[in-house]
């Protein structure tokens, strides 16, 4: 038990779901890698934490 | 002159039989012809006509339709339903179901409870054959009209061409016997997603074709899956990049199966080729019968207007969505629900044609809603970008081990009635009261007295308006710009329900109530001023 929230923390789910596949809308692929790396680091600072973004890290793997 | 049918008929419940008219040099003018009789059709017609209005229902075929296509029916038509009088024997029919869940391979990874309260005459959803649900509409519908419901259906009545005039529409109408023309003062196109009026008149029907395509097999098994509706993403059989399973009446199952956009579809529907697909997933080993399959593309998309002139579209004429979600027929009864109390109310001169453009408001905002949604279920389904495949895939994996990324999750939203908020006839909150019954609500049940409170809201035989009355004192009857209302007056005490649904921390409440059950304005205590100004913007008048 870490310091990650891995409890449910989104109200409306299908709504940022929706804003994260339209950011994408009409990029290729080279575009969307980097968007997502632009997006990733900038949640990073907002979560700041690094314990915090150190278990995400862990989570992703799988 | 050809007359050949679109489709095969389950039933055949309305055969051609000339009628006088036809024989007539001058158009036959009625107050409502509905064109199309499918089930929005039919249940707008049925409605119409027990509050009294004459209404002719003209239909190309002769019966009812084979395919199943919906089987899923929501709590809201079936109240709906209810309050026309035929919704008893389809949830007797009907196989009742709450729960859905959903898998990625073999793992089950989400699953939802669509009627997690108590406190509902129906159930969140039955499955029944659509040919069933039009069948007891059409029986209730004849046993009515033995004791004089002013409907007339005539078959093989086939609409080709409409006219618009200022104050009613001409249609030329085919039949066996040659063509006739019939006035009304007003049209309601029923005509389906192909809509032969919406292109008579030249309007537009613009939407989303998602690149996929979906097997439908309906196949009857002695199986011991339970009630619930299955959904897999990249299922163990191979079978689909999707599959769902879901339980009709009489043994029958409904499996689809997302086959791809680039298909041989005579190739896919062979016989041989369909029962494969269905061993492969439902087990070597098990006996079943095809009852029924097809395949379908799916599309989203809607009019700019439903109301054009004398002529007012509703159902799959006026909207379409994908069918995950189950949002179709249900939100095409709801048309029905919405417009029966306008078209009376304007036809008997209390209220004038402006109140149709709620009809347009309120109705598009209600298809915006399913659109939306049935949009995104089928985004997440068939991805459409390789980017939203790997987001998908992530949701996917990520459920399997994590609460959190359930949610995201997305096989369908379930259709659930829209609150009209913003409607133009709700007026403004006046109660500190639960958000679930602001105005622009459909009411939601509660017990009441052994029964319902939905039993007792609304009005079956007329367009009143009704008065909820609850913990204070109300007038036996109102009436207000000549349209009446009905009183009901009811305690909240030992009632918890009624109270949590509709006070909330109020001490008591007022409500003024449409006639198609949703909610139009509320206040704490009664004001028979605010009332009557009320009543006039639910109505749409001038006064
Ligand atoms: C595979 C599939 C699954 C579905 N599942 C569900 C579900 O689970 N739940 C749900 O709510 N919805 C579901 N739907 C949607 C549902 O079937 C439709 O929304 C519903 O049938 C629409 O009803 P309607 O009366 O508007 O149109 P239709 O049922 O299409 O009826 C139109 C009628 O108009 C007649 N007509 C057409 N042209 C003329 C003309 N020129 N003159 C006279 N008559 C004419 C036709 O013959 C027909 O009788 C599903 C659809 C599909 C394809």
């Amino acid at each position: 038990m870490g310091k990650l929230n891995t409890t449910r923390n989104v109200t409306r789910p299908d709504d940022v779901y929706a804003l994260l596949i339209e950011a994408h809308e009409g990029k290729t692929k080279e575009e969307s890698d980097a968007f997502n790396a632009r997006l990733i680091l900038t949640l990073m600072n907002h979560i700041g934490d690094e314990e915090v973004i150190a278990e995400a890290l862990k989570l992703a793997e799988g | 002159m050809s007359f050949q049918d679109r489709y095969t008929l389950a039933y055949k419940t309305y055969p051609y039989e000339k009628s006088p008219d036809q024989d007539l040099d001058q158009p036959v003018r009625h107050p409502v012809v509905v064109a199309g009789g499918g089930p929005v059709g039919m249940a707008l017609a049925l409605d119409l006509a027990l509050k009294g209005t004459r209404v002719l229902v003209l239909d190309d075929h002769e019966g009812i339709g084979m395919g199943s296509r919906a089987i899923c029916f929501a709590k809201r038509p079936l109240e709906i339903l209810d309050r026309l009088g035929c919704a008893q024997p389809m949830v007797e029919k009907g196989v009742v179901w709450n729960l859905g869940k959903v898998f990625h391979h073999d793992d089950l990874i989400y699953e939802f409870n669509l009627l997690p309260e108590g406190g509902h005459k129906f159930p969140a959803f039955i499955n029944l054959q659509q040919p069933y649900f039009e069948k007891f509409v059409l029986d209730h519908v004849r046993a009515l009209q033995a004791d004089g419901l002013p409907l007339e259906i005539r078959g093989k009545n086939r609409i080709d061409a409409v006219e618009q005039k200022n104050d009613r529409a001409v249609l030329t109408v085919m039949t066996p016997d040659g063509p006739y023309r019939v006035e009304a003062d007003w049209v309601v196109a029923c005509d389906g997603a192909s809509s032969p009026i919406r292109g008579m008149l030249g309007l537009g029907f613009e939407g989303e074709v998602f690149k996929d395509s979906f097997l439908i097999a309906d196949v009857r098994m002695k199986a011991n899956f339970p009630t619930e509706r299955w959904f897999w993403f990249d299922p163990p059989s191979g079978a689909g990049a999707s599959q769902l399973l879901h339980k009709q009446p009489d043994d029958v199952w409904r499996i689809d199966f997302q086959i791809g956009w680039d298909v041989d579809r005579a190739e896919e529907l062979k016989e041989e080729n369909v029962r494969r697909r269905v061993a492969d997933m439902i087990g070597q080993d098990v006996e079943f019968d095809l009852v029924w399959s097809s395949i379908y593309t799916f599309q989203c998309r809607r009019m700019t207007k439903f109301h054009n002139g004398r002529v007012i579209f509703a159902g799959d004429a006026a909207h379409q969505v994908s069918p995950f979600g189950a949002r179709g027929a249900n939100s095409g009864l709801q048309d029905t629900d919405n417009l029966a109390w306008k078209l009376k109310l304007i036809l008997d001169g209390k209220a004038t044609s402006k109140l149709l453009e709620s009809y347009d408001i309120e109705r598009i905002h209600g298809a915006e809603e399913n659109i939306l949604n049935s949009t995104r279920s089928t985004d997440f389904i068939t991805p459409k970008s390789e980017i939203s495949r790997v987001f998908r895939d992530a949701v996917l994996a990520l459920a399997q081990r994590h609460d959190f990324a359930r949610p995201f999750v997305n096989s369908g939203r379930l259709s659930v009635p829209c609150t009209y908020d913003g409607s133009p006839l709700n007026g403004p909150d006046a109660l500190e009261g639960p958000a679930r019954t602001r105005p622009g609500s459909p009411c939601p049940d509660a017990p009441l007295d052994g029964g319902f409170l939905i039993e007792r809201l609304g009005d079956r035989t007329g367009a009143d308006f009704q008065i909820l009355g609850i913990d204070v004192d109300v007038p036996k009857a109102f009436e207000a710009h000549g349209i009446g209302c009905t009183v009901l007056s009811v305690s909240s005490k030992g009632n918890e329900t009624l109270r949590e649904r509709y006070l909330g921390d109020a001490e008591s409440a007022v409500y003024l109530i449409r006639p198609d059950q949703h909610v139009a304005v509320r206040w704490p205590a009664w004001d028979a001023d605010a009332v009557r100004a009320a009543i006039a913007r639910a109505c749409a008048l001038e006064v």
